[in-house]
């Protein structure tokens, strides 16, 4: 069996991939995707918990994240299709009209 | 950690370097139709690890949840949108960058500080690992001591359905708003 530690380690590498997608591109869809992928590691961790312990309630949880993941794309998607339909972008820098 | 099988961790390795490197060049590519591609890439990874992982409900949930659905409907926006390729931003804020490259490294030092110093390592092994993580045991869990949380996450499910609606629907008042545009 491979232990958790390493499965810790792939997931945490992944989910600062994340982070560094939401922190260094502007394309509101790329954001998005990075966001996708934090959510994913996260379930990793829980999947590879969930095996240390020999509980199914990690994996159970996985079935949550997945359910909102699916529902917060959606709506985000909706989001940047009505915000482009309006000033013609999805550069996140570009959307600033609640600025004073 | 004596049974640590060479093959296994081979396995391991092979599988994570894809996973990093599909998640790399989600990161860095510069057309909007290869990262959504590089990010299937990476979902189907991941769910081998789940496989792996003694959780094959969840891996089947993956690919047709995120790797199926999900990126079917980024592509769809991506190719509706023509936004695939992306035009040279400029910078207002100049500090940003920098900025964020330092926040990450400090993440990274921190993420693997506790990765590396946790204590509790290898499975424990569970007693009845036949039928752990089938499709019936999730399914009495979830139908059982999670059924509350499953009525709820259709409410959930519910309410994002008619945001989308609302948010991209053509409403009357829009299509007059677009006429008079016209005139």
């Amino acid at each position: 069996m491979i232990p958790t530690t390493y499965y810790l380690g792939l997931s945490a590498i992944l989910f600062v991939i994340g982070v560094s997608g939401v922190l260094l591109r502007r394309n509101a869809i790329i954001v998005f995707m990075s966001i996708e992928l934090m959510l994913n590691s996260a379930n990793l961790v829980f999947v590879s918990y969930a095996r240390q312990f020999g509980e199914l309630d990690g994996q159970i949880l996985v079935f949550f994240v997945m359910t909102v993941a699916a529902a917060e794309v959606a709506v985000g998607l909706a989001l940047i299709v009505s915000i482009f339909r309006s000033k013609s972008t999805i550069d996140v820098d570009d959307v600033n009209m609640l600025k004073g | 950690m004596t049974g640590l099988n060479i093959s296994e961790v081979a396995v391991f390795a092979i599988l994570a370097i894809i996973a990093i490197s599909a998640a790399l060049g989600m990161l860095l590519s510069n057309n909007s139709v290869y990262s959504a591609l590089f990010l299937v890439v990476n979902f189907g990874v991941v769910a081998t690890f789940y496989v792996i992982l003694g959780a094959p409900f969840i891996a089947m949930a993956q690919v047709t949840v995120y790797a199926g659905a999900i990126m079917v409907l980024f592509l769809f926006v991506i190719m509706l949108l023509g936004a695939e390729r992306i035009q040279k931003s400029r910078h207002d804020l100049p500090w940003q960058r920098p900025m964020s490259i330092v926040l990450i490294a400090l993440l990274l030092t921190v993420t693997f500080y506790v990765v590396v110093n946790q204590n509790d390592s290898g499975p424990l092994l569970s007693q009845n690992l036949t039928s752990y993580g089938s499709p019936s045991a999730v399914g009495q869990l979830l139908f059982q001591e999670y059924i509350l949380p499953f009525e709820v996450t259709s409410i959930l499910l519910l309410a994002a359905m008619i945001g989308v609606v609302v948010l991209t629907g053509v409403t009357k008042r829009r299509r007059r708003a677009r006429r008079s545009r016209r005139l």
